[in-house]
């Protein structure tokens, strides 16, 4: 339906464009000069005031309307509907899939609730149907007295091409707010679904519990749950494993970008630059499947192994304790993590380094100082601050790292600093929580949305401290 | 060609300020240096003779081969990918270009001091203790601290920084700032300072302070100063070489040089038809 | 201070451990690009060792007699196709059919898809009952893991996954010439699957083509567009400013963020599709956005001022020079900005899992609208997956994956070199 209108819509558009250029045309012919835009742009101008205000209101329409019949709906349940969240809710839902030709959920109902969910999706659908009609009217209004406001402006002397090059501009306007709008997106949607967790389970149980076992209820009248959101578990479990990553990552990825941009010849830039790209083009799944089956593995009988060596001499439990341990350990996952992150270090470093000026480096080559010295005693101190950026960027990268630590990491909420020990992080839960059954606006799935909120508001401060910190650093050398 | 004899007499036209001093015997001598860049040829063939204890003025229009001859002689152009010196670089007698010469040894009798002052991103005090700590030639913290305020002294810095030593030398001005730069040269208690084109980044006043300096350092080192300023070549250097497009043109006494060249194209230069 | 001579000495003392640290310091530097290099080969080496076995597999040949008396004519599809051709083989291996072990054994050699084709050629053409039809499919994932030699005859039974009468009979298939190994099309020409020998990557590849679709006709443009407003025609305000940071903060914000923003937004509040290539373009085009955007105002930075001077002072407008004359000089490094931004789409996945693509889903997808699954959540589906025959295939499927982003890449920097223009 939606289709039929678009296709209706954009033929009204090329008609007007079409009547609104030949009209100009002939105005053109009695002599140049007379027009102050070229009958391209007078025609575009037309189209646009035919097809806008139409697509705007369409737009309204398909976005606003189901919120609309669910609103005025939803104040009008049926007495026999459920009374408890979130079974109230899914009747609504229900009763909305089925008005769309759709199929219920496997919620059971009881038999009078059932006739009752069919009469509110019939009344669903009528009201529907008539929201459609009243907008489809809209919709034609807005076409008609765009396309009559269009010709009434089909003059010679209209400024056209200004007209066209305005809308152009607010075009490129718009474009240029999508990204405020996906800011704001990612901010309502969050903040909206972490209220609803939060009106649940407090903010402060949250993050300051220790306790963490997503668990609901099951049926409606299940009284109380048994379960924790504390997600302190999770924090320290995030935190050991990007501590490990950082630790593999920051030595190796700096040092090879000083040698980069201080040691290396043209020829070697030009082969290690671009390997170092391929690194960094990996996808992070595929750096998952690593950890898990080769990574993981091969530590494990490692540790085995060297638990063997050592039962039966002095350090006895310590042995035992290495032959049991397993293969998802926060060693493997930050350890490929960190491998992840080299390139990034690496290329952000190289970055930094470069931008120290040259003078600097000259004058302690003129003062007798070696390359190492020199880059020792001057490069690294006055690139500090850049590479202290650099760091951060690379820290909130690894918080924010999904696919790696969902394949080698476990799902062991647990308080430790040992990292043979399997340990979850924030990632990992979330991504858990929301691709197990998905129960209907349950606090385990909101939890969810509590936990990205979290990890979007700490590495946003983690990337506007580390992004300023690099600027300035750049503006002072610049 | 040969090397002309120089000329020991002091200039007359820096007799009213000069501090005086019988200018020294060679201290450097190159024989036929070249330089290239890749294919470029940027030198070509250059023989000069620089005194010890005196102040030998290069001049020359920009990009005409002065600051590649200055670098050359503390084998700056060795950190430069693709540069080849060639010829014959003597300090006191023993060639410098050549492989079996450590340029980091020999940096720290030959000092430099560039065209903007860059100091490091640390204290006064760690700038001018730069040098003496890379070459490790203190044995404790007051004979560092001693050498410092010596090098400081020299400078003609010491009585505006000695309060505040741990501030950043950035924090200075720009005359100050190359004050502290020519400090740091001389920690080590070179034999030879470059210096290119020390004061072009300088205001007049400050510009004044260093060439008064240059005039008091010259009585204990050997001075090589680039410079664009025909004026401050006069005021400062008792000997001048003329440099145009990678060779040398003319060499003489700075006041012979200036009153009345030998080359034409030495006088078009200073009478200002082009450069 | 002390004699010129004494400062010398000092300087020689030290020299050699000065030299000495310097080397040291550069071999640092070697070796920690060693170590990275060392990772990269590692990685990849490992992915080929596991994944290119998955490009061969093994078929075996049957003729299998349709016994009418198991089939009722009216609904073909009732009847047990997986014991008509387990009695097949045990005719030719000379094993007893009717004990259920014998017969559980046999199944397990094979694939479900043997009957599967007997019964699609029965629905095809009934008058099949009572024929022997021959028919070639996949053996069993164990099998086609024994004929790589994958399966170790030496580790004991119990810990085998397949027993020593099974070997002896896949020996006996072998030695009857009923099996023959080729390439496997079938990873390419197939969709997912649970059973090993019959999975493939065909949905997951349609799927992923779809969503780069919807991303790049949504991305592109928009990023494109929104680049010419910041670059040549926002005014220095707090407005403009605003968007920059925000550009640059999405550029760095997780991507699993977007997958929730997804979830809630475009499935739950707008109620698209769960799974469906529409969201995940969608998804995925607001990732690659910020990406899009700062490569394309880096190529345009890259257009000398004097360009859009000149066409300014013939008149045109500000629109005109921008679109006329800046634009298609930025055009090779939009392009190969946007290539780049597309090949990186192609290997998110922790956003597809946030919108549902975790499910299974047999099959291609028709449309963007329907569930389907993308290359790496089809990883990651098999890399969860019990059977040891998945292990290969998820590495087969990383290599195609891989290969792709590879072919990307090579496109965009080839297109940048030819169009490249240095000014």
């Amino acid at each position: 339906m939606t289709g039929l209108i678009l296709i209706l819509l954009a033929g009204f558009s090329v008609a007007i464009f079409l009547l609104a250029r030949n009209r100009l045309v002939r105005a053109a012919a009695t002599g140049p000069g007379r027009l102050h835009s070229r009958p391209k742009y007078h025609a575009a101008h037309a189209a646009i005031w035919a097809a806008v205000p139409a697509l705007l209101v369409l737009f309204i329409l398909a976005v606003a309307g189901p919120q609309i019949v669910t609103t005025i709906t939803w104040a009008d349940l049926p007495s026999e509907a459920p009374t408890m969240e979130p079974f109230r809710s899914q009747f609504q839902y229900d009763a909305e899939a089925l008005a769309r030709g759709g199929t219920a959920s496997a919620v059971t109902y009881s038999e009078g609730q059932l006739q009752a969910l069919n009469a509110h999706a019939a009344r669903i659908e009528s009201l529907s149907g008539r929201i459609r009609l009243g907008g489809l009217a809209a919709v034609v209004l807005a076409a008609g007295i765009g396309g009559l406001y269009a010709w009434s402006r089909a003059r010679p002397d209209f400024r056209a091409r200004n007209a066209v090059e305005g809308w152009i501009g607010g075009l490129l306007l718009a474009c240029s707010a999508v990204a405020v709008l996906t800011t704001l997106g990612i901010v309502m949607s969050l903040l909206w679904e972490s209220l609803r967790f939060f009106q649940t389970v407090s903010p402060l149980e949250f993050l300051t519990g220790t306790h963490w076992s997503p668990q609901i209820a099951i049926r409606a009248d299940q009284v109380g749950s048994s379960g924790g959101f504390g997600a302190v578990p999770l924090f320290v479990g995030t935190f050991l494993i990007m501590m490990i990553a950082m630790l593999t990552a920051a030595p190796i990825g700096l040092m090879a970008a000083i040698y980069l941009a201080e040691y290396a010849s043209s020829l070697q830039r030009a082969w290690i630059k671009p390997m170092l790209e391929v690194l960094a083009g990996i996808p992070t799944v595929v750096y998952g499947f690593f950890a898990a089956l080769t990574v993981g593995p091969a530590f494990r009988s490692a540790f085995n192994g060297l638990g063997g060596l050592l039962v039966g001499g002095p350090f006895n439990d310590l042995g035992l304790y290495l032959m049991g341990v397993q293969n998802q350990m926060a060693l493997v996952a930050g350890i490929v993590m960190g491998i992840m992150l080299i390139p990034f270090v690496s290329s952000l470093s190289d970055d930094i380094v470069n931008a120290v000026p040259q003078s600097l480096r000259d004058g302690s080559y003129a003062m007798g100082a070696t390359r190492s010295e020199t880059i020792k005693r001057v490069v690294l101190p006055a690139a500090l601050p850049g590479v202290a950026g650099a760091m951060l960027l690379a820290v909130s990268r690894a918080i924010g790292e999904t696919m790696i630590v969902t394949m080698a990491a476990g799902l062991q909420a647990r308080i430790t600093a040992n990292p043979l020990e399997s340990v979850t992080t924030v990632t990992v839960q979330i991504v858990t929580l929301l691709t197990g059954d998905q129960e209907f606006d349950s606090p385990k799935t909101l939890s969810a949305f509590g936990l990205g909120l979290t990890l979007f508001v700490v590495t946003l401060a983690l990337n506007v401290i580390a992004l300023r910190i690099v600027q300035h650093y750049r503006e002072q050398y610049d | 060609m040969d090397a002309p004899t120089i000329d020991t007499r002091p200039s007359l036209g820096t007799a009213a300020r000069s501090a005086g001093g019988e200018a020294g015997p060679v201290k450097i001598r190159t024989r036929d240096v070249s330089v290239f860049y890749g294919d470029k040829q940027a030198l070509n063939s250059v023989s000069l003779d620089m005194a010890d204890r005196a102040v030998t003025a290069l001049i020359g229009p920009s990009g005409c081969g002065k600051s590649t001859f200055l670098r050359c002689i503390n084998r700056m152009n060795d950190t430069i990918q693709g540069a080849r010196v060639d010829g014959v670089i003597e300090l006191d007698g023993e060639d410098i270009n050549v492989r079996s010469v450590d340029p980091v040894a020999l940096r720290a009798r030959v000092g430099m001091v560039f065209q903007r002052p860059n100091p490091f991103p640390k204290s006064i005090f760690e700038n001018v203790a730069y040098g003496p700590r890379i070459h490790g030639l203190t044995s404790s913290r007051s004979e560092l601290q001693d050498v410092v305020e010596q090098a400081l002294r020299r400078a003609g810095l010491w009585n505006e920084v000695a309060d505040r030593l741990e501030q950043s030398g950035s924090s200075l001005s720009g005359g100050q700032q190359q004050r502290l730069v020519i400090a740091r040269a001389i920690a080590v208690d070179p034999e030879v300072i470059l210096m290119d084109e020390p004061c072009s980044a300088l205001d007049p006043i400050a510009t004044a302070r260093i060439e008064e300096l240059i005039d008091e350092l010259r009585q204990q080192y050997c001075i090589v100063i680039v410079t664009h300023s025909m004026a401050q070549a006069a005021r400062v250097s008792q000997q001048t070489a003329f440099f145009h497009m990678g060779q040398i043109v003319e060499i003489g006494r700075t006041d012979d040089l200036f009153t009345n060249p030998k080359e034409q194209r030495t006088l078009d230069y200073i009478t200002g038809r082009f450069g | 201070m002390t004699d010129r001579p004494d400062i010398r000495a000092a300087v020689a003392r030290r020299l050699q451990q000065r030299h000495a640290a310097e080397r040291r310091f550069r071999l640092y530097g070697m070796v920690a690009i060693g170590v990275a290099m060392a990772f990269l080969a590692l990685l990849l080496g490992r992915i080929i060792e596991q994944g290119h076995s998955a490009f061969v597999t093994h078929s075996i040949t049957l003729d299998v007699p349709i016994d009418a008396a198991r089939i009722d004519p009216a609904y073909p599809q009732g009847a047990n196709y997986d014991q008509m051709v387990a009695t097949a083989l045990a005719a030719r291996l000379n094993a007893d059919i009717q004990n259920p072990e014998v017969a559980r054994d046999l199944r397990d050699l094979l694939s479900p898809d043997m009957g599967f084709q007997i019964l699609s050629r029965v629905r095809e053409d009934p008058s099949l009952i009572g024929q022997t039809v021959t028919v070639e499919a996949p053996v069993g994932d164990s099998a086609d893991l024994f004929f790589k030699g994958e399966i170790d005859r030496a580790t004991p039974q119990d810990q085998r996954v397949l027993s020593d009468r099974q070997i002896g009979w896949l020996d006996q298939i072998e030695a009857q010439g009923l099996v023959r190994a080729h390439f496997n099309w079938g990873l390419f020409t197939r969709s997912d699957s649970t059973q090993p020998e019959t999975a493939g990557l065909l949905g997951a590849i349609v799927g992923s083509a779809l969503m780069l679709m919807v991303t790049a006709l949504l991305s592109i443009p928009i990023g494109v567009m929104a680049a010419v407003y910041l670059e040549e025609f926002a005014p220095k305000n707090r407005l403009t400013e605003t968007i920059e940071i925000n550009i640059n903060n999405l550029a760095a914000v997780p991507s699993i963020i977007y997958g929730l923003l997804g979830l809630a937004v475009f499935i739950g509040w707008m109620g698209l599709p769960r799974s469906s290539p529409l969201v995940g373009g969608i998804v995925l085009s607001l990732m690659a956005m910020p990406t899009v955007i700062i490569a394309t105002r880096a190529s345009l930075k890259a257009v000398p001022p004097s360009i859009r001077d000149a066409a300014l002072a013939l008149g045109a407008s500000r629109t005109q020079t921008v679109f006329a004359h800046v634009l298609p000089l930025a055009l090779p490094g939009v392009m190969t900005g946007a290539i780049i931004s597309m090949a990186h789409a192609l290997g998110e996945t922790a956003p597809l899992l946030m919108i549902g693509m975790v499910s299974f889903v047999p099959g291609v997808p028709e449309s963007i609208v329907s569930a389907s699954s993308a290359l790496p959540t089809q990883i990651f589906i098999w890399e969860n997956a019990a059977e040891a025959a998945f292990h290969e295939r998820t590495a087969a499927a990383i290599l195609v994956l891989l290969v792709f982003m590879v072919i990307m890449n090579a496109v965009a920097i080839v297109l940048r070199r030819r169009l490249e223009r240095r000014w």
